[in-house]
């Protein structure tokens, strides 16, 4: 479909149409209006006292970890976009899988004498087993879905992916089942850890430690391994590097393979931390991280991980901050819809994100 | 362009389709048949198998057995087709080969449902596969296996029903293209037979009812009281569409357009008066002769047709891939709900036609609104941004703070019903006449934008933004004006909707909605209104008519979503245009030689002879 | 004075000084040839022209009226229309109708009008439809009957190139720039492509100045050959001047022109 190519004339252009300068007002109007309401809103919250410094860090926390299982999830929507260009809608999906496989591993594990006895080796297998299926799906989406529509103007393979998504959603639904999941308690895990001042539930301590390994051996995949080269390869430009010799096809599977993998982890920690997974798990966490990996850079993957922090920090200090400061009744019902307003505003005012997109050259 | 009969031996090609060295692949057809034995294991996991097999459709199968015989009657005919040939080659002849090739899938797919089979009748997997049932394999009626028991009999039986099907539907590649056609033909008609049987049945008892012709015994004919369709009705159907098919695909026949084309302007309009008054006339009847159900799902069906054709300027016509449409579906619902409810927070209970100028003004406001922030937007981009705002819209109407006006999770509830003068429209079959109005003035709408300056200007910058800003296409006021068109024409959907349900909840408009109108308009064919017709009875009538689809429905619109990008991206019934530029370019590329050869004649030495190459 | 004049036109690219001062003067109803080694600055002086890139410094000029800083789509209306070195048709829609689409600066129905098939649009639709099948007529019987209705889209390459040139004759030019017309043609193609860029001109008045590497085409139509390299004027005159110019000869020098 069309490229888009809206682009003002520079600063040459003297008889323009009126139509470009009132859209241009218009939406300086809504980023002074946004700014203004969350500047009074803060202030409003933070001078009211109504919560307690504790408090506030409760929610600090809770938003590191929230945010960091955001991250996870970027991690795949960046890698993707960034090699093939198009977002793909099912990654949600393949988190859901992964929290949904965690349920079943998890609860067929505690009902042996492992779970009791060495619950963190069970924790580790039941977190490569998410890691595994999640990998899978993601690999078994890309060779069905998405590879015989590689090259096609992108919003086909969009499409596509927005048919994956409902159909997984929906096969798990008729496989499994709609009701809610509880993930078995961890004794292990119950608890608080107190950091710094700050208090952290022993379960986001888990969330956030395994993130950051995982991060930082996804960062040493990509930098050092011959692999992540090429991974990075591909990335910057397919044609050059087939022409090198690299296997653009592999290259693709493998991203897909990590990404799935990462979010698996995350529908693992999602699990732990919220303990109830089901079918439409995946769309909310999904859209959250994409906005995620668009705020932090699309294709720029500490900007997956920047995205990921922030946005879940924006989401779990933003009702308290901004909304309650306004006067906003039931203000943490709206949680969803801060997340969905970050969407919209990072997309319209900041597409190309705080560090700076990295995609692959778009042949003309 | 198939020569004579030797089949040619080629070497083997490089990896992809080109294997022409035998006439069928062999490895294809494992392929194949794995794919279907999973596939068939799927629907049995998935409860779809157990679901279906509630209904009764032909004697005494049931919709389950025909979906568990429909696999390998597919991967066997696909697995048994020959492969595509280079130009220049010969085309094999068909023979044995394509018969084993669907043998062979057929087979596969029953090892892999022998294994599924047995897996499921030895270990209890109900725990975490909750729908496979024991009536799938251990108790009656033991639906995998037909009925027998697992042991020898059961397993021997999937198998070689599985690998006779494949085998068969490989013979269909012995028969000529055209009688292959017709017996598609016939099974097509006799599973539409099958599977509208409600409506078919109605439909004849209706007539018989209302214009006193002699058409109720049909009904006892073709159909048992099971709801099944009888053998010899399946019988007469089968061979009134071979019949049919065989007649009007004869060599040298010409398509009925061809035929019109001698005819004067004034017959030619005449005729088209004719048909158009026809048709009225039929759907005049129509609420009538269908009765309350029935009409029901045709209203439930419009309504979603008028927001598909409304979505279809947005997407089809304007190339912008709107997925927040669910928002102003949403915001003509509480319109209409807020102004014609006494209970709303208005409160002011005015009659539905006093509403709809509103609506359309809140429509207009909302398209002006969703469209300014995005007009610099990239497709994919804009595609996330209206689902966003689409699910702030559905937020903010559940939300408490918002309840003083919109009644939060309660909703609003006492909607008055639409009343033309002091007819109040209360049924659904009253109800029909007003959704039909409106769906015409969409369709209206929507062909006389598409041919117009308007129409042009969108399908231009949908093609390419930048040649169409360079020709003098207002992209800001094209961008607006397709989204105001279509919030209107779902501003009329909800305000219908709002009225047929008598309240209006915020859980009605979440984002499924506008996913399923995008599956109608892709799966009917962008920019085509017939197609969009069609596929929204299809898509949205059908599970509201047979209650076992609307449980998968979401499921199979996935699927379908997948499988029509892959093969399709045009649509089943796809405007013209399309399918020729995706699918038939050698037609015209043949037109143009027979052409070309009468043009030669005509025209002078200055024209030249030679052929088009594309 | 001359129908079009380019006086001082400087234009960079990052680092890149893509043309350079240059100045140049076309008069009413010539047809001109820009030749020049790939890089030169052609297609970017055509850009520049159509204002589909901000102008740098400079003047442009046409009929007397500076054009600099105009949306191309005011250009158009002007009276410049273009062709571009790679197709760019709205492949979906008809050939008749990407015609079609070049009268929409001419022409002003709205959404309502065309609901309410107004006399004025039904008039409209019907001068519009007209004017694009004559241009279509103009190349023979290639793009006109049944191919009216055929998408853009299962068209030869040949055949696009002319719908291309098709449509931007129907926006009534006064000045064409048609960028590569013959790139990718054979021989007989871009004969009968020369023999009518001819006609064009002599049927209707319009000027024209086009991109070539095609020698064969420079010599055949052109009157005067202008040679830019490095995005400056470097040669101008007949084709035998041009063609005989050392610095001309220079500039081609490791590239193969193709010679008559």
């Amino acid at each position: 479909m069309a490229k888009t190519s809206l682009e003002p004339r520079g600063s040459i252009a003297v008889r323009r149409r009126f139509q470009l300068p009132i859209v241009d007002s218009f939406l300086w109007l809504v980023r002074i209006a946004a700014i203004v309401l969350i500047v009074v809103g803060a202030f409003n919250s933070l001078t009211s006292g109504r919560l307690s410094g504790q408090q506030w860090r409760d929610l600090v926390v809770f938003g590191i970890a929230q945010g960091s299982v955001y991250a996870l999830i970027a991690l795949g929507y960046t890698m993707v976009y960034g090699i093939l260009r198009f977002i793909n809608f099912a990654h949600g999906e393949v988190f859901m899988i992964g929290a949904m496989t965690g349920f079943y591993v998890s609860d067929g594990l505690s009902r042996t004498w492992l779970w009791e006895a060495q619950p963190f080796i069970s924790l580790l297998i039941v977190l490569i087993c998410c890691m595994t299926v999640s990998a899978l799906i993601a690999v078994l989406l890309e060779r069905v879905a998405y590879r015989p529509l590689r090259g096609l103007p992108r919003l086909l393979p969009f499409i596509t992916a927005i048919g994956a998504s409902f159909f997984l959603q929906y096969t798990v639904a008729t496989l499994f089942g709609t009701s809610v999941k509880a993930y078995p308690s961890v004794d292990a895990l119950t608890g608080v850890v107190t950091f710094l001042g700050f208090r952290i539930l022993k379960v986001q301590v888990l969330v956030i430690v395994a993130a950051l390994l995982m991060l930082a051996g996804l960062y040493l995949y990509v930098e050092k391994t011959k692999a992540g080269r090429a991974i990075r390869a591909v990335a910057e430009d397919p044609e050059i590097a087939q022409l090198m010799g690299l296997s653009v096809d592999r290259t693709i599977v493998r991203v897909f393979a990590i990404g799935g993998a990462l979010a698996g982890a995350a529908g693992f920690l999602f699990g732990l931390v919220f303990q109830n997974v089901h079918f439409l798990s995946g769309f909310l966490p999904g859209i959250k991280a994409f906005t995620a990996a668009v705020l932090g850079g699309i294709g720029n993957i500490p900007g997956a991980v920047l995205g990921g922090l922030l946005l879940g920090s924006v989401e779990s200090l933003g009702p308290s901050l901004v909304l309650v400061g306004l006067g906003i009744p039931s203000a943490h019902q709206l949680k969803d819809v801060v997340a969905f307003l970050a969407l919209v505003l990072v997309l319209i005012f900041r597409p190309t994100g705080i560090l700076g997109e990295r995609v692959s050259e778009e042949r003309a | 362009m198939a020569e004579p009969t030797v089949a040619v031996e080629v070497p083997v090609a490089a990896e992809g389709e080109l294997l022409a060295a035998r006439q069928v692949d062999l490895w294809r057809a494992v392929r194949l048949g794995l794919v279907g034995g999973l596939t068939a294991a799927f629907v049995s996991a998935n409860g779809m198998v157990a679901a279906f097999s509630e209904r009764a459709v032909l004697g005494g199968q049931t919709l389950g057995s025909l979906l568990l015989v429909a696999v390998p009657v597919l991967v066997g005919y696909l697995a048994g087709r020959p492969p595509p040939v280079l130009q220049g080659f010969a085309t094999p002849r068909p023979g044995w080969r394509n018969v084993a090739g669907g043998l062979v899938a057929g087979l596969l797919s029953g090892v892999v449902m022998a294994v599924f089979v047995t897996l499921i009748a030895t270990f209890d997997v109900r725990r975490i596969l909750i729908n496979v049932t024991p009536g799938l394999v251990r108790e009656a009626p033991r639906l995998l296996t037909f009925g027998l028991e697992l042991g020898a009999g059961g397993l021997v039986l999937i198998l070689a029903l599985n690998a006779a099907l494949g085998a068969v539907a490989g013979t269909l590649h012995l028969l000529p293209a055209r009688w292959r056609r017709a017996v598609f033909a016939a099974a097509l008609w006799v599973l539409g037979f099958a599977m509208l049987q409600p409506v078919i049945v109605q439909v004849l008892r209706g007539i018989q009812a209302e214009l006193r012709i002699w058409t109720a015994p049909l009904a006892d004919f073709l159909y048992e009281p099971t709801g099944a369709l009888s053998v010899p009705g399946a019988v007469a159907v089968a061979a009134l569409a071979f019949g049919i098919h065989a007649l009007l695909t004869r060599e040298g026949r010409r398509p009925v357009r061809a035929r019109l084309e001698p005819l004067p302007e004034r017959s030619r309009r005449l005729l088209r008066l004719v048909v158009l008054a026809g048709i009225l006339f039929v759907l005049g009847l129509l609420p009538q002769i269908l009765g309350p159900f029935l009409s029901e799902v045709l209203n439930i069906a419009g309504i979603f047709l008028l927001m598909a054709l409304g979505l279809n300027i947005v997407v089809g016509l304007a190339g912008l891939l709107d997925l927040g449409y669910v928002a102003f579906f949403a915001v003509g619902a509480y319109t209409t709900a807020l102004l014609t409810s006494p209970q709303s927070s208005l409160g002011v209970g005015w009659i539905f036609w006093a509403a709809v100028p509103f609506v359309v003004l809140a429509a207009a406001v909302s398209g002006l609104a969703v469209g300014t922030p995005v007009l610099r937007m990239r497709g994919d981009y804009l595609a996330i941004v209206t689902l966003g705002f689409g699910e702030i819209a559905r937020l903010l109407f559940l939300s408490d703070w918002l309840k003083p006006t919109f009644g939060g999770a309660q909703g609003i509830i006492q909607v008055r019903d639409i009343t033309i003068g002091p007819i109040e429209i209360g049924g659904p079959q009253a109800f029909f006449y007003v959704i039909f109005c409106f769906v015409l003035l969409a369709a209206y709408v929507t062909y006389a934008l598409q041919d117009s300056r308007v129409g042009r200007a969108w399908m231009a910058m949908r093609e390419d933004e930048a040649v169409a800003d360079a020709m003098g296409v207002n992209i800001v006021t094209a961008k607006l004006s397709a989204f105001i068109a279509g919030a209107m024409l779902a501003g009329f959907g909800g305000a219908l909707f709002a009225s047929k349900i008598g309240s209006v909840f915020p859980h009605s408009f979440s984002v499924i909605v506008s996913i399923t109108i995008l599956v109608v308009i892709i799966v009917g064919g962008m920019a085509s209104v017939p197609g969009v017709v069609l596929a929204s009875f299809v898509l949205v009538g059908l599970p509201e008519l047979l209650r076992e689809f609307a449980e998968y429905r979401f499921l199979i619109y996935g699927a379908l979503l997948i499988f029509m990008m892959q093969r399709r991206p045009e649509g089943f019934i796809p405007s013209r245009r399309r399918a020729e530029e995706l699918h038939e370019e050698e037609i015209s590329q043949d037109a143009g030689l027979r052409t070309q050869a009468t043009m030669q004649q005509q025209a002078g030495p200055a024209e030249d002879g030679r052929n088009e190459t594309s | 004075m001359a129908l079009f004049e380019i006086r001082g036109l400087t234009r960079d690219f990052g680092g890149v000084r893509a043309i350079d001062g240059l100045d140049l003067d076309v008069d009413d109803g010539e047809i001109i040839s820009v030749i020049g080694p790939n890089g030169a600055g052609k297609t970017t002086l055509f850009n520049l022209v159509t204002g589909m890139i901000p102008a740098g410094q400079g003047d442009i000029r046409f009929e007397g009226r500076s054009i600099v800083g105009l949306r191309p789509s005011q250009i158009l209306e002007l009276g410049i229309a273009r062709t571009f070195q790679n197709v760019r048709l709205f492949p979906e829609m008809s050939v008749r109708e990407n015609v079609m689409v070049a009268r929409h600066c001419r022409t002003r129905s709205g959404m309502l009008k065309a609901i309410f098939r107004a006399p004025s649009f039904r008039r409209e639709e019907q001068e519009t439809r007209q004017r694009a099948e004559q241009a279509l007529a103009f190349f023979g019987s290639r793009l006109i009957g049944w191919r009216f209705d055929t998408p853009a889209r299962s068209l030869s390459y040949a055949n696009r190139r002319r719908l291309e040139l098709a449509r931007a004759m129907a926006s009534e030019p006064k000045l064409l720039l048609l960028d590569e017309p013959t790139a990718g043609m054979n021989p007989r193609e871009t004969q009968e492509l020369t023999e009518l860029i001819q006609r064009l001109r002599d049927e209707t008045g319009v000027t024209i100045v086009l991109i070539e590497h095609d020698m064969r085409v420079v010599k055949g139509v052109s009157e005067r050959v202008v040679v830019l390299d490095y995005g400056q004027k470097i040669a101008e005159g007949a084709y035998a001047d041009v063609a005989s110019n050392d610095r001309v000869i220079e500039a081609y020098l490791g590239k193969t022109a193709t010679t008559a």
